[in-house]
């Protein structure tokens, strides 16, 4: 297969696209059609402060990236959940990002927020404590959100994250099996912030195929966490991801009309009615909004107190405008 | 001989045929991988040549983003 650029042998062939692009065309492309989505759905603009939700893995730290070489003001969030699993995955995924930095973005700034340092207790730690579930998906989940929030809220800054067209399909086919228009409602490119004390969101690479983001990667020579978090809920999400990848073989472009089409229905106002208006209360410890009166649910789990006040910059971080 | 290496195993196939007949051949879904060789990305299409070392690379990895 050819490079259509300058037919040379091609490093990826994207036949949803009926396009083969050679390495050095693949590096050039990629940061071109991302600028075209942020334009399209009107993510950001070259004034805005950027946060990277940054991993370890490939998506996010390819975005950060692309990011960075498209000009934008990106600095990165990494959230040291103290997970071990034998493997020293926290440690490991801090390490990787390290190595990015030093290799392509020395001057690149990154946040980083030690939960053990911050609040205590490691993420696994505070499951047993708290809840005594096998699994600490659910606090870790719940945690990273306050806590990527929170960071992004007080710095002034638009919330970026890593997620590919794969795992958006994903999440839209576990949703459309069960009819979830509630959840369907409110899956998008972009989040806009409800609340003074949210962040917007957006995800640059929603348009992007897993496979196109880890040849990017590759491509680019950028080393990154290859194994899966050992907590990995995986199962559910890797089931929907393999059936589409099946899917996609059989009829390239499978995928990534599944997701346009639903995009273009939602615009269109399908899922309108579903989008009840949340009412949001400030949670009494932390200020941050939360859909039930009182504590929110990270305050709740770290038992927090309702009687003092959680001081404003307490990560360390410029408070919002600086 | 042609090595094709996947996670932790690997297997030999005969020189000759396509990365994509090979990986099918196997049971491999060509989506869900990307095949290298020396750490250079190629494209499915490549016939594969005597003593080729074919690295996949599985395309979905990592518990977060
Ligand atoms: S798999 Fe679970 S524990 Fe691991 S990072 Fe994801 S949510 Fe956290
Ligand atoms: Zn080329
Ligand atoms: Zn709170």
């Amino acid at each position: 297969m050819k490079c259509k650029a300058c037919g040379g042998p091609a490093a990826i062939n994207m036949r949803h696209h009926k396009l083969a692009l050679c390495g050095e065309h693949y590096l050039e492309w990629v940061p071109q059609q991302v600028q075209r989505f942020i334009e399209k759905y009107q993510m950001f603009s070259p004034q805005d402060k950027l946060l990277v939700a940054v991993s370890g893995g490939k998506d996010s730290l390819s975005l950060w990236d692309v990011l960075l070489r498209l000009g934008y003001r990106a600095d990165g969030v990494y959230i040291g959940l103290g997970i071990d699993g034998g493997v020293n995955y926290s440690d490991q995924s801090h390490e990787k990002i390290v190595q990015f930095m030093a290799k392509f973005w020395p001057q690149a700034k990154l946040h980083v927020v030690d939960v053990e340092q911050t609040y205590g207790m490691t993420i696994p730690e505070l499951s047993l404590a708290r809840r005594r579930e096998a699994k600490p998906c659910s606090v870790c989940g719940l945690n990273k959100r306050h806590i990527m929030n929170r960071v992004a809220v007080e710095g002034g800054y638009t919330l970026v994250t890593g997620h590919n067209l794969d795992d958006e399909a994903a999440v839209l086919m576990q949703n459309t099996l069960r009819w979830q228009v509630g959840y369907l409602a409110r899956q998008s490119p972009v989040l806009e912030a409800t609340h003074p004390k949210f962040a917007r969101k957006v995800k640059p690479l929603c348009r992007f195929y897993e496979r196109e983001m880890a040849a990017y990667a590759i491509v680019r020579g950028i080393d990154y966490i290859y194994d899966e978090c050992p907590h990995a809920e995986g199962a559910t999400t890797l089931f929907y991801k393999t059936l589409l990848n099946q899917l996609e073989t059989n009829s390239p472009g499978a995928k990534l009309s599944f997701y346009l089409e639903f995009l273009r229905a939602r615009q269109e106002g399908l899922f309108q009615k579903a989008h009840d208006e949340v009412v949001l209360h400030e949670c009494e410890y932390c200020g941050q909004p939360t859909s039930a009166p009182g504590l929110c649910s990270f305050c709740r789990i770290w038992d927090r107190g309702a009687d003092a006040r959680e001081p404003a910059g307490e990560l360390g971080l410029p408070v919002a405008g600086g | 001989m042609v090595k094709l290496i996947f996670r932790n195993k690997t297997w030999e196939v005969r020189p000759g045929m396509t990365i994509e007949a090979a990986l099918r051949k196997l049971g491999i879904d060509p989506e869900a991988v990307l095949p290298t060789i020396k750490d250079t990305l190629i494209t499915a299409d490549y016939v594969l040549q005597d003593e080729d070392a074919v690295k996949l690379v599985a395309v979905v990895s990592g518990g977060t983003r």
